[in-house]
């Protein structure tokens, strides 16, 4: 552990409960509350709380916000209506992807708007290092690092919208994915949004750091009869997984672009151009060499992050970016990069698992999908 | 197995030798430490394995950890029941739990293992 450890709001609950903590990102984080799969399934069959405070929460006030936005993500943020959320990607000009973002617009209760950025924890400084040259156009435009100032809750699970009855001011029961409103829990404005990173239903919840202990603690309570778990990073990661949804620092990265990892969809090239769109309407435009995919592997063996992806004649075509044993379905899922030929679902793979050759096939993602 | 008789490896290994035949397997702080197991991963027989050599490794639904041989010798015996009841780590690691036997040549080096009072210790400082 280094001495410059981040804590979040919740860090001490998180030890409290017996959490196995870990550094992540600088932050110092719980890993699991003592098992990676009751947490996972609670989750899918009920409702589970994680702390995602060290994620990033930059925020841009001024009337020009959303035409910088506009210049530095591959999505249009200025035809993003109040309360909208944007999934989105920021590219560098080789159009390597620097980071995969939510971008909000917020309406405040007392009038006025503005953006808001949720970004990777690990991507966070990287970020602000990225846009501090880039707002020098904007000198109207105020970007505030509001991460440590904020805390971010997010609620998971079947039961997460029962489990927050009763308990806002304005009731979240009408809110639509993918979108956000201001309210109060006890007179103190929270941010909450229709998303999340698990596939299930649920809410995120932005509250000022100082309220952050209490809003959890009565999320706990209101979520007990629901069967309420908390839950660490660890089934963060399988869940993420059975969703299908990348992650920046395994299937991400400044080497991979969008149109490679699958995200074409949050690329929008019409009547604009952003920074990246250039190099990137250029590999649109011819197929990629290598694409991302969901991989099935035989047995009973996970496949890991690292592991070599061979085809029949033993060449090596690919590589794995995460696996487990998904805990829904009780089998190794993996997602990987190959090469385009050998993309097609069903195609079979040859997976080199620590020296060890394992079947497999490509999947179909996401592997698991909830019933809506 | 009786835990205060049996020698440790800092790397969470227990090992007890009778009649030259050292029995190996992980304790059950470790077993509790991975959690979710999925996986493990034992040697064949007639391999043979130098002090701190890895023999196989064991995986949860997170990581991989290698298993490491706290003696050296021949392995003569492994537990084939066991990647099939992964459970028995946790319920019974000093018994059921039990993983490979190995033909040690000589005594194994105490000096280099712990006995249980240190392992505990060991525990408790969150090793």
């Amino acid at each position: 552990m280094t001495d410059s450890i981040a804590t979040t709001p919740l860090t001490s609950w998180h030890r409290a409960a017996g959490a196995t903590m870990s550094p992540f990102a600088g932050f110092d984080m719980p890993i699991h509350y003592g098992s990676i799969v009751t947490e996972h399934n609670a989750c899918r069959n009920a409702a589970t709380l994680f702390d995602v405070s060290h994620m990033g929460r930059i925020r841009f006030d001024g009337d020009r916000s959303a035409e910088l936005l506009d210049r530095l993500l591959t999505r249009r943020v200025s035809d993003l209506a109040p309360g909208g959320i944007r999934y989105s990607l920021m590219c560098n000009e080789e159009g390597g992807i620097l980071d995969d973002v939510l971008v909000y617009h917020i309406e405040k209760p007392s009038g006025g708007r503005f953006h808001m950025l949720v970004v990777n924890a690990s991507n966070r400084q990287k970020i602000i290092e990225w846009l501090t040259p880039r707002m020098a156009e904007y000198p109207d435009v105020i970007c505030t690092d509001r991460t440590e100032l904020t805390s971010m809750i997010a609620l998971q699970g079947p039961l997460a919208m029962a489990t927050v009855e009763g308990l806002f001011k304005h009731p979240a029961d009408k809110l639509g994915y993918y979108h956000s409103y201001v309210t109060e829990q006890f007179n103190k404005p929270v941010i909450v949004s229709r998303t999340g990173y698990t596939g299930e239903d649920g809410l995120e919840l932005i509250t000022r750091a100082d309220e952050a202990a209490r809003i959890w603690e009565n999320l706990m309570l209101a979520g007990r009869k629901h069967g309420i778990q908390a839950a660490g990073l660890g089934c963060r990661d399988t869940l993420r997984l059975e969703a299908g949804m990348p992650l920046y620092g395994h299937e991400l990265s400044e080497s991979i672009d969008p149109i490679s990892a699958g995200l074409g969809f949050a690329c929008n090239f019409k009547d604009r151009t952003f920074i990246g769109s250039e190099a990137l309407a250029k590999i649109k435009a011819a197929p990629p060499q290598s694409v991302r995919v969901g991989i099935r592997v035989e047995g009973v063996r996970p496949a890991r992050e690292g592991c070599q992806i061979l085809d029949a004649n033993e060449q090596n075509i690919g590589a794995i970016t995460s696996g487990t044993v998904s805990p829904t379905l009780q089998y190794p899922i993996a997602m990987g990069y190959v090469a385009a030929e050998h993309s097609q679902i069903g195609s079979p793979l040859t997976i080199d698992i620590r020296g060890k050759r394992a079947a497999a096939t490509v999947a179909a993602l996401p592997f698991y999908k909830r019933n809506r | 197995m009786n835990q205060e008789e049996l020698l440790y490896a800092e790397t969470h290994e227990w090992v007890h030798v009778e009649s030259g035949v050292a029995t190996i397997g992980i304790t059950t702080f470790a077993a509790e430490q991975l959690t979710d197991l999925v996986y493990m991963e034992l040697p064949e027989v007639g391999r043979q394995l130098n002090v701190g050599e890895e023999f196989g490794e064991v995986e949860s639904v997170k990581a991989v950890s290698p298993l490491y041989s706290p003696v050296a010798g021949e392995v003569i015996e492994i537990n084939t029941e066991l990647p099939s009841k992964l459970d028995l780590l946790g319920s019974d690691a000093f018994g059921a739990g039990w993983m490979i036997k190995v033909r040690v040549s000589g005594e194994p080096d105490a000096s280099k293992l712990l006995n249980h009072e240190a392992y505990q210790k060991q525990c408790a400082e969150g090793n």
